[in-house]
């Protein structure tokens, strides 16, 4: 496949992987985090760290989108997916997110009519398709996708579909970054960016970072050279004693991003005064809802909602992992209360979350996997 | 302070409790032929029908009827859409019986034959699916020789459901088993996976995409007759790769033999156009069904001989080694990826693709 063998590409990694070992200083150590749950998952998916050095340590951060969202939200979209004659659509990554007493897939098999989706013009499809039925499209992600349910919106509302509506559960990644970077209990390196959500945001918004942290911020594509590729630039900073914001994913990410989406979610949507974040609390100016103009579409202004509540199970320590201050198998109850089948944290259940991606491709020691792999 | 591999360990111990099922309602995970299916046959069936004969969980169950050696198994069928390239549900319905019999070493012989059908289904649409049962009956060699009828409300069924159930006879004293691979044995499969799950995908027609991507539907009794005739002590065990893919097959072998399976991501055959739906939608391939794929588990001193054999078949002319039996860690199955790196493939918990077969 064009456009993706040449990034994994086995004689490249082993030349990078000596780079990156000869860059390490010899007694030092360097944590660096992969914001985004995507590169979490090539991480895992290709083993990547058999490249890596011992020095060198990934610390998987808050950037996957389903692990985010605290359980008081799931048991919210539950209770609109209830309601007569709606049909609730989202990505099937939610289906088994847990909420305080259901998820989708649960609440599905109670009789509730709720289908997996694979874009959000789906969703308005379906509504097209079902003009006597009420079709809510349960919106998740970063800055990536909310072009798509603002782009949705946009075209629900030129073509008077009227039994249409997102429940926004858009975040931003910036004021994410900005949380990790203030948590008193990490030390970090310097940071893979998120690849995808920079294709629309850019990197300008990355700079304060560089400015007031002195952090290191490579923004690296999803391949697995261009994450051995960021580790590279990153010790490279670090052995010049810089920390800047440097653009390793420039054959997709333009430095300014992409202004017409970010026109479009500016007007079909509006930066929420806070939101919560699982495992993180409540974030100031960390997520979108729609904007007044779209309230017609706005689930929230729709459905009698009833604000949900919850707290993490106390046993979880998702906070502590989506941080990066826990390693997964270090969470008290990671593998045995808390298995890919029996989630207790949400970052046990999407493919893009770090105790998923480690229980499910990385477990068991690495000296053994090796050993057993050994040719 | 915990050390990294008491967690671990302490994994191993919680994965194999007594499965309990949790739920208080059947989801679509139940039926994806991972994790969530096999604790529902744990807990549920076996628990309930606990007998010698089914607690091995071959694909079918071997019989002593007097003297003979007979296999019989039973298979239900309820993809969506009903016709997709390369076949249809009649001919999926055939084929799966007739493979879960071929892969327990029983030359199929009869097959039955129920069906759910819809009030409103067209008639038409049903004798074409009849004769594709019969004309793939015809090319396995077997007869349809018993069958049943129901008809419920509309909106009741999705159209039309068949199950088949099948007997088979046991004619030589080995027959290739889930515990039988040891360490030193290869992995092969008969051809390039993922195919069946990849054209039901595509003729879903949600996903907006276009390929020639065909089912892979095939008998394998002429096949694996071939195999166990040149090599009747060396094949140790035989599955078909359905729902769940290669990978699900694979750790039931491990698990069932308590061994460890090495794969190698590069040896693995997979059409590109398999391979960038796959990419596109982020799924692997090893998960992705087949219903004409066998996965053999052959002594390692004869596994070029039986991937000649295979190739010289016409369901297996793109036969190849794909991995090998190791001693540890005993019940889990690795992959060296294309990368160069090494990871877990583990059970699923749900499939990604509801209703495939």
């Amino acid at each position: 496949m064009r456009f993706v063998d040449e990034f994994r590409d086995a004689d490249a990694a082993r030349a990078l992987a000596a780079r990156i070992a000869a860059r390490c200083e010899p007694g030092r150590r360097y944590k660096f985090m992969e914001v985004c749950g995507g590169h979490t998952h090539t991480i895992y998916k290709h083993g990547i760290e058999d490249y890596l050095p011992e020095a060198v340590t990934l610390v998987h951060g808050p950037g996957c989108p389903v692990c985010v969202i605290p359980m008081g939200r799931v048991d919210d979209a539950v209770h609109i997916a209830r309601q007569p004659d709606v049909i609730m659509t989202s990505f099937g990554d939610m289906m088994r997110v847990p909420g305080g007493a259901a998820t989708f897939l649960d609440a599905k098999a109670q009789g509730a009519d709720i289908r997996m989706v694979y874009s959000p013009l789906d969703a308005l499809k379906i509504a097209r398709e079902n003009p006597d039925r009420r079709v809510v499209f349960m919106a998740i992600g970063f800055e990536t996708t909310a072009p798509s349910t603002a782009v949705t919106v946009l075209r629900a509302a030129e073509e008077g579909i009227d039994n249409f509506s997102v429940f926004c559960n858009h975040v931003l990644i910036i004021p994410a970054v900005k949380a990790i970077l203030d948590s008193p209990d990490l030390r970090l390196d310097g940071f893979i960016g998120p690849g995808h959500v920079s294709t629309i945001i850019g990197c300008r918004p990355y700079e304060f970072i560089a400015r007031d942290y002195r952090q290191p911020f490579v923004v690296a594509g999803f391949e697995p050279l261009d994450i051995l590729h960021a580790v590279d630039l990153l010790l490279g900073q670090l052995a010049e004693g810089r920390g800047e914001v440097e653009n390793q994913y420039a054959r997709v990410v333009p430095w300014e991003g992409n202004r017409i989406a970010m026109e479009v979610i500016g007007t079909v949507m509006r930066v929420r005064p806070h939101f919560e974040w699982r495992g993180l609390g409540f974030i100031s100016h960390s997520a979108l809802e729609m904007a007044e103009e779209y309230a017609a579409f706005d689930a929230e202004r729709i459905f009698d909602i009833p604000g949900t509540r919850i707290a993490d199970p106390m046993a979880c320590q998702c906070g502590e992992v989506l941080k990066g201050v826990l390693k997964p198998w270090e969470c008290k109850v990671f593998g045995t209360a808390c298995t890919p089948e029996t989630p207790i944290g949400t970052c046990m259940v999407s493919s893009e979350g770090a105790c998923a991606a480690y229980y499910n491709f990385g477990r068991f020691s690495r000296e053994r996997v090796r050993e057993a792999t050994r040719a | 302070m915990t050390t990294e591999k008491q967690v671990l360990d302490r994994i191993e111990r919680v994965r194999r409790r007594r499965a309990v099922v949790r739920e208080e309602r059947i989801t679509l995970a139940h039926g994806s032929g991972g994790k969530a299916t096999r604790t529902l046959i744990d807990a549920v069936f076996l628990e309930a029908f606990r007998n010698p004969l089914l607690a091995p969980l071959e694909d079918g169950a071997t019989l002593a009827l007097d003297g003979a050696r007979a296999v019989f198994t039973t298979d239900a069928f309820v993809v969506s859409p009903l016709f997709f390239p390369g076949g249809d549900i009649g001919d999926l319905a055939v084929n799966g019986t007739v493979n879960d019999l071929a892969v327990c070493g029983a030359r199929p012989l009869y097959l039955s034959a129920g069906f759910i059908l819809e009030e409103g289904f067209p008639v038409g649409d049903l004798r074409r699916i009849v004769a594709s049962m019969a004309a793939a009956a015809e090319a396995a060699g077997v007869s349809i020789v018993t069958g049943d009828t129901k008809v419920v409300q509309r909106g009741k069924a999705d159209g039309c459901y068949i199950t088949t159930a099948g007997v088979g006879v046991v004619e030589r004293p080995i027959t290739p088993s889930i515990s039988a691979a040891r360490p030193g044995d290869a992995v092969i499969v008969s051809g390039p996976i993922g195919e069946h799950g990849a054209a039901i995908m595509l003729a879903r027609g949600e996903l907006g995409i276009e390929a020639d991507t065909v089912s892979d539907t095939a008998p394998l009794n002429g096949l694996v007759a071939e195999l166990l005739d040149a090599l009747p002590t060396q094949v140790r065990t035989l599955r078909d790769a359905t729902r769940g893919g290669v990978a699900t097959v694979l750790n039931e072998v491990a698990a069932a033999s308590g061994v460890s399976v090495v794969m190698d991501e590069e040896s693995v055959p997979v059409q590109p156009a398999v391979t960038g739906m796959c990419e596109l939608l982020g799924i692997d391939p090893l998960y992705v069904a087949c219903e004409g794929r066998l996965v053999a588990v052959v002594d390692g001193d004869h596994a070029e001989r039986a991937v000649d054999i295979m190739r010289g078949h016409p369901v297996g002319a793109g036969a190849a080694i794909i991995g090998w039996v190791g001693e540890d860690p005993p019940g889990l199955v690795l992959l060296r990826t294309a990368f160069g790196g090494t990871r877990i493939v583990d059970l699923l918990v749900g499939d990604p693709l509801p209703r495939i077969c």
